[in-house]
Parts: C-alpha cells; sequence; structure tokens
C-alpha cells in the first residue's frame, strides 16, 4: 500500500482545477441554499447552461469571451424561468421542480433531436484555444516534491482560483449589504420579512439568478479546461456533491464554500485512491469487487454522508427556517 | 459495511445505524456476476416469433442501423434469426426493420416499434436490440400504421405506464400528507422492489421462482425497508424537532447512497424478466394489446380501489385522513399518530414496490429506474394535490397518458418532457392540485 500516493492524489485534487471548479458551484449553491434557504436540488444545471452557453458561441463563430458571458447568462435565465412558476408558492414545489427541470435540460441536450446545436451524447469539443493560447506559464512542469503539474494545468489553477477568490469576495460584498440582510431574514421568517414590505418573491429571484451565474462559471470552467463538453458530465450526482461541500464547510457562511469543496475533494479523491489500491492489492476485497465497482463506492459515501451531516449537526449548519412540522410531541 | 461511531447520541444513531445496516443487508443479496465485455461496439440481436409454446427463428429479415439520417450499415438475418450491425463507437443509433421484409402472417407485435429511434451504445458493448415479434392476422402488418391503432396503442402504453405511477405516486402524496416530508427517495423503493423480484425470479441469482411468486417476497421486503426507515430514521428526526428543509436534504441523500448501492450491486446494465418476455400481442377492438400491459392495467386500479376503501373505511385509514388533515387535532383526539405514520411507510413501500415489479415487466429493471421516473411520480403528486390519495391515484393515470401521447408530437426520447410541462402548468394555474383543497401559500 502506498500511502504516499494516496495523499497525493488526495492533495492534487483538492489544490487543482476539480476543486476550484466546484468551489466556484459551492459559492453560488451557499448563496441560495445558505443565505436564501432555497431547496434547489437541480444545481447541475446551472453548471450545463454556462458550459453549454460558452462552447455552442464559439462553435457559431462567437469569440471566447463572448462564450462567457452568454454563459453565464444563460444559466441566470434558466433561474428566472424555473423559479417564476415556483418561488411564490412553498419551498418543496421549488425543490421538486429544480431536479425535475435540471434532468429534463440534461436529457434535452443529449438527445439527437437538438444535436445540430448540442453535439448530442458526443458534446462540443475544441472551443477553449483562445483561453490556452494566453497560456503565460511556458510548457513544462512545475511543483513541489511529489506535487507536479503541467504548465497548461497551472495556468488553469491560476485562473480558477482567481475566479474563486472573486466569487467569494462578491458574496461577501453583497451579504454585508441592505439587499444581503433583506435575504437572511427571508431565510429566518418570510412571513415578518413580507410583513414589512419587502418583495420576498422577487429577493429570491434575484439570489437564485445571481447563485446560478456563478455556479455556471464552475462549468464554464470545466468546459474550457477539458477543451470539450458532454452531457454525462452533469449527471445528477453533481448536485449532491454540491451539497455535501456547502453544508461540510457551512452553509451560509461566507468561505464556508470553499472549505467544504477542498475538504470533500481531500476526502473524496483520497478514498477513490484508495479503493482503487485496495481493489487491486487486497485479495479479498479484489474478489467482491471490480474496478468499476470499487469506483462506485465514493459515490455511496456522498449519499450516506449527505444524511449523516444532517442527522449530527441539523440546525446548526442549515440554519433553516422550521417548516412546522418540527414541533416536537 | 463497517460504521463506527464515537460517544453515544442516544437511540436515534443507533436506529440509523442499524437501517442502513439492513439496506446494506438487503442489497448484499444482489450481488450478480457482470456479463463480460467484447471488443468493439456491436448492434444485434435474435429475431423468433413464439408459436405455441415453440420459438421459431426467423431468416431474410432487413434491419438497418443509423445515425443522424446516417445509414450505418443493414444486416439481414440469418437461418438462426440473427443479426449483426458493427457501430463505429458508443453513442445513439436508429435501428429501424423494414417490416416489408417480414414474412406472411408475422407482425410486431408493437407495430409503433418498426422503429426505434435512440438505441444507446456504450463503450465496449455488444448491445442486444429486441424486435418482439408475433403470428399476425395481417391487420396490421405491413404499410402504414392508421392512426387510431396508434393513438389505441398509445393509450394502452399510457395507462401501463400510468399504473406505475400511480401506484409510487400515491404512496410519495401519503407520506407527504402524514409527515409534510416530500420524500426524494420514494423512487428507490420502486427500483428496490424491481431489482428484488429479479433476485427471486432469475435462475442464478437466487431460487429461480416464477415472476408472480418471487414478486411476493420482494414486496414484502420492500414494505419492511419502509417501516425500518419510517422507524428508524424518520421518527427519530421528527423526534429531534429537525426542520422539513432539512429532512429533504437527508432523503435526496438517502436516494443517493441507495441509487448508488443498487449500481454497485445489481450493475449498470437493465436486465429484463425472463417470465413474460415478448408476450404475443392480441388484438383488442382492433388495436394491438400485450395481455401483460392490459393485467398490469387491472391490477393496479383493483389495488387502487382496495386502498381507496382502506382509507374511507378502516379505522387506520380513517386515521391516516385525519393525521393528513390536522395533525394536532388528531393526536388530541386520541389517535396514535406515530402508529399511523409507521402504517403509511409500509403502505407507501408496498404500492411502490408493487409499481416497480410492473414497471420492470413492461420494461426493463435497471438501478436507475426509480429515479427516471421520478419526475413523472413529482408531476403527478402536483397534478393530483400533494397530500391527497384519490386525486393523485387519476393523476398518475394522466400523466402516464400524456407522456406517450406526447410521442404523436415529440421525438420518443423527449416525451418526458411533456411530464415537466404537466408540473409547471399545473404550479403556475392550480398549485394544490385538481382535486386539493385551497391553502393560503406564499
Amino acid at each position: 500500500m502506498d500511502w504516499i500516493q494516496i495523499l497525493v492524489a488526495g492533495v492534487l485534487a483538492t489544490v487543482g482545477p476539480v476543486t476550484a471548479g466546484y468551489a466556484l458551484s459551492a459559492i453560488g449553491l451557499n448563496l441560495q441554499f445558505g443565505y436564501a434557504g432555497l431547496l434547489n436540488f437541480g444545481h447541475v444545471a446551472f453548471m450545463l447552461m454556462g458550459g453549454y452557453g460558452t462552447a455552442m458561441t464559439v462553435e457559431f463563430g462567437g469569440p471566447l469571451w463572448l462564450g462567457v458571458l452568454v454563459g453565464i447568462a444563460a444559466a441566470a435565465l434558466f433561474g428566472l424561468l424555473i423559479g417564476i412558476p415556483t418561488l411564490r408558492l412553498r419551498a418543496d414545489y421549488f425543490a421538486i421542480t429544480s431536479i425535475a427541470a435540471a434532468e429534463v435540460l440534461r436529457l434535452v441536450v443529449r438527445s439527437s433531436w437538438a444535436e445540430p446545436l448540442t453535439g448530442g451524447v458526443f458534446g462540443i469539443q475544441g472551443f477553449a484555444g483562445d483561453f490556452h493560447g494566453l497560456n503565460p506559464f511556458p510548457a513544462g512542469l512545475y511543483g513541489l516534491g511529489p506535487f507536479v503539474v503541467t504548465g497548461r494545468a497551472l495556468w488553469v489553477i491560476v485562473a480558477g482560483w482567481v475566479l474563486v477568490l472573486l466569487a467569494t469576495l462578491f458574496v461577501a460584498r453583497i451579504m454585508r449589504s441592505p439587499w444581503g440582510r433583506v435575504l437572511k431574514a427571508i431565510r429566518e421568517d418570510e412571513d415578518a420579512t413580507r410583513s414589512l414590505g419587502k418583495n420576498v418573491f422577487a429577493y429570491k429571484l434575484q439570489a437564485l439568478m445571481i447563485g446560478g451565474g456563478i455556479a455556471s462559471l464552475a462549468g464554464i470552467l470545466f468546459a474550457v479546461e477539458q477543451q470539450s463538453i458532454y452531457p454525462a458530465s452533469f449527471e445528477p450526482r453533481i448536485t449532491f456533491i454540491v451539497f455535501v461541500m456547502v453544508i461540510l464547510g457551512g452553509a451560509g457562511t461566507i468561505w464556508g464554500a470553499v472549505l467544504g469543496a477542498a475538504v470533500f475533494n481531500f476526502l473524496f479523491f483520497g478514498i477513490d485512491a484508495l479503493m482503487a489500491r485496495l481493489q487491486a492489492n487486497v485479495d479479498w476485497i479484489g474478489a467482491i469487487l471490480s474496478p468499476a465497482e470499487a469506483g462506485l463506492i465514493k459515490y455511496v459515501f456522498v449519499g450516506i454522508a449527505l444524511i449523516l451531516l444532517i442527522v449530527f449537526r441539523a440546525q446548526g449548519l442549515l440554519r433553516g427556517r422550521d417548516e412546522g412540522l418540527g414541533d416536537a410531541t | 459495511m463497517a460504521l463506527t461511531v464515537g460517544g453515544g447520541e442516544g437511540r436515534s444513531i443507533r436506529g440509523l445505524i442499524r437501517l442502513l445496516a439492513g439496506a446494506a443487508g438487503i442489497l448484499a443479496m444482489l450481488a450478480l456476476p457482470q456479463p463480460a465485455l467484447a471488443e468493439g461496439e456491436i448492434l444485434g440481436g435474435t429475431l423468433t416469433y413464439r408459436a405455441g409454446d415453440e420459438r421459431t427463428p426467423i431468416e431474410g429479415v432487413s434491419v438497418t442501423v443509423s445515425q443522424n439520417g446516417t445509414e450505418i450499415g443493414t444486416a439481414v438475418s440469418d437461418a438462426e434469426g440473427r443479426w449483426e450491425v458493427p457501430v463505429p463507437g458508443a453513442g445513439s443509433y436508429a435501428v429501424s426493420l423494414d417490416i416489408a421484409t417480414l414474412p406472411e402472417g408475422v407482425t410486431l407485435t408493437d407495430p409503433t416499434r418498426a422503429e426505434l429511434p435512440n438505441v444507446a451504445v456504450i463503450g465496449g458493448q455488444r448491445k442486444v436490440v429486441i424486435f418482439p415479434l408475433t403470428e399476425g392476422e395481417g391487420s396490421v402488418a405491413g404499410g402504414g400504421v392508421s392512426v387510431y391503432v396508434r393513438v389505441g396503442a398509445l393509450l394502452v402504453a399510457g395507462l401501463k405506464l400510468g399504473a406505475t405511477i400511480a401506484l409510487a405516486a400515491v404512496g410519495l402524496s401519503l407520506i407527504y400528507g402524514v409527515t409534510r416530508l416530500v420524500n426524494f427517495a420514494h423512487a428507490e423503493l420502486v427500483t428496490l422492489g424491481a431489482v428484488l423480484a429479479f433476485v427471486f425470479h432469475v435462475p442464478g441469482s437466487g431460487p429461480g421462482w416464477p415472476l408472480i411468486l418471487a414478486a411476493i417476497p420482494a414486496i414484502l421486503l420492500v414494505a419492511g425497508f419502509g417501516w425500518l426507515q419510517g422507524r428508524y430514521l424518520w421518527q427519530p428526526l421528527r423526534r429531534r424537532g429537525t426542520a422539513v428543509l432539512s429532512l429533504m436534504v437527508v432523503s435526496i441523500g438517502l436516494s443517493f447512497a441507495l441509487r448508488s448501492l443498487i449500481q454497485l450491486t445489481f450493475g449498470g446494465q437493465p436486465a429484463a424478466y425472463p417470465d413474460f418476455a415478448g408476450q404475443p400481442s392480441m388484438i383488442v377492438l382492433g388495436v394491438p394489446v400485450v395481455p401483460k400491459h392490459l393485467v398490469t392495467i387491472a391490477v393496479t386500479i383493483a389495488v387502487l380501489l382496495l386502498v381507496a376503501q382502506f382509507l374511507q373505511r378502516s379505522r387506520t385509514g380513517t386515521a391516516m385522513r385525519a393525521v393528513a388533515d390536522d395533525r394536532d387535532l388528531a393526536e388530541s383526539s386520541g389517535i396514535d399518530v406515530d402508529r399511523v405514520i409507521q402504517v403509511t411507510w409500509v403502505l407507501a413501500a408496498l404500492l411502490a414496490a408493487i409499481g416497480g415489479v410492473f414497471f420492470g415487466l413492461n420494461e426493463s429493471v435497471s438501478y436507475d429506474m426509480g429515479f427516471r421516473i421520478l419526475l413523472l411520480l413529482f408531476a403527478a403528486v402536483v397534478l393530483g394535490g400533494l397530500g391527497t390519495a384519490y386525486g393523485v391515484m387519476a393523476g398518475g393515470f394522466i400523466v402516464g397518458v400524456v407522456v406517450e401521447m406526447s410521442t404523436l408530437v415529440l421525438p420518443a426520447e423527449l416525451k418526458i418532457v411533456s411530464g415537466l410541462v404537466i408540473l409547471i402548468l399545473m404550479l403556475l394555474i392550480r398549485p394544490q392540485g385538481i382535486l386539493g383543497t385551497r391553502e393560503r401559500i406564499g
């Protein structure tokens, strides 16, 4: 068993573009769920809108910077479309609609009907040359000890973490504004806020759209890094992973989303590397699990982590409004 | 599965661990051998039709595979009825059978499925494509299919899909009624029912009982699982006064954990029950209908009528409605609310499992079969009114029929979009549902 390699896999994942992307997604969800109390179970759709908005714009001849703007706008528009019918209603209706809309969006994007636009299951490739052309780091290997990355990866890492920093400072700034205080008031007591004359619906809708816009940066970062985008990258499991990150780090705290993404990815990729090595080296584990099955273990862990986090840290982390059945009997 | 917990946090934690261990125990039984992967991607199948008890291969039938309108290849079935078309890689292909090349007196069981527009092939897979064939009376063989026949066939398909949706959605709605929890893990009860029946049914993975017999322990096990999660997960959380928003996050975590566990043990590939596969269709009022679909619809309606009788007549059923209506009032009039909630969990899980077995029988069994119809369950529940029973029963059938009928105008792979359309339209127009009573919202 090579513990150093497992550790290196975990650490590289923690500082890499994967964590930067997930951190952006978590910052967006934190604004929606942690601050505004919106149960967005279709979060991955905002990432999809960002990634596909960018890729499709470039594919149809637009420049990459325009693609990024289109991606952000598309995600905000998606928030508007699912928010209008649901945010006036009880919280469960928004949760139901968001998970349904996200899954339908993915099915439409991957359908052969949409293939002329989205490339169907084959996706779109090679649209981010402009970004990689700007790379100030010469080709070669950069690193400290066992942690080595290529110049190309370093450029994505730097760009990604700058975005994470900007997004965090942006959320910190707007949450300190009067707008942010109203949002927190809505989370704590919606009726009281409404009785003060605030348009609760409009605030929720704005939080959904802004959070979605931030999350779209995650989809854009992943697509640009890979130079390719496929519908299979936007499966519902992404949403639940981001939920675990937000709750793990502390919903409704400024740095919680970034911390949660880093800690989660360290554990997630560490477990993945650990399971792969256990599968290959420990006979009885190799006998029950195929390599593909060993790779699935980490998803079971995500689901159980979500349950355990809420069970053991329910009120402290969520700060959600008690919807009425909470009274102990 | 080893779970260690430091410090005694009381009964709820032990309960949770017992629940998870129980779930793992059920799922550990599902370990099935995985099929070996062949080199290169191939689409293929065997064309046979059933005459009496014998399967007769059909030679000389032409099958064409294409992608985005570009033909990839054509194969003609050999003396054993086999055909194969190698494809360039993973992706989605259209497979069509030339009805004109079928011999006299043989016809497709479902005349709307001569062309399968969206057959997904994954890397390294030898994908088997099935065209169920039957001895036809010649009424629909060859030529175009009339609109009447097409609508009739889609109506039956919709009612059959609606049966599963209605069975599962009623439970989802009842759980919401008595606990105010939207249980996102409900779809996994559907999957679990179908998968457990598969385990008891298929030789090699279990006792190899006939499907009808195998369904009974599967449904009872899922009902037991419903009781377990009600007692050891949701009751302790309720006692702690956990907010409903948090409970929904727990349920989505449970859904994800269960789905991944089923994928781990059952495998990622869909499988079919051997019993009643490729059943020949019969002609009812000029429309070809597969008998198992009619049985599905009839049994479902009978089960739902029993549930309605139970809710309307029995003491427990009345108590259930009372708790759903006003929990505090019900409790203060002497109803044992915890017991009523437990009965609801068992009933909901039982109905979902029955729906799952029917779904597996009529389509196929896969680890994400429940999740794929979760959206339709929500559409049915919102259409009928969250928390109601009778409205949701009707809602399930309406959603099923609308989804199938939508293929008249939508590509078949996008039919699920119509479920989302129903959901959003209802939320805009009448969020309390067709039979729900108006309440003050927002």
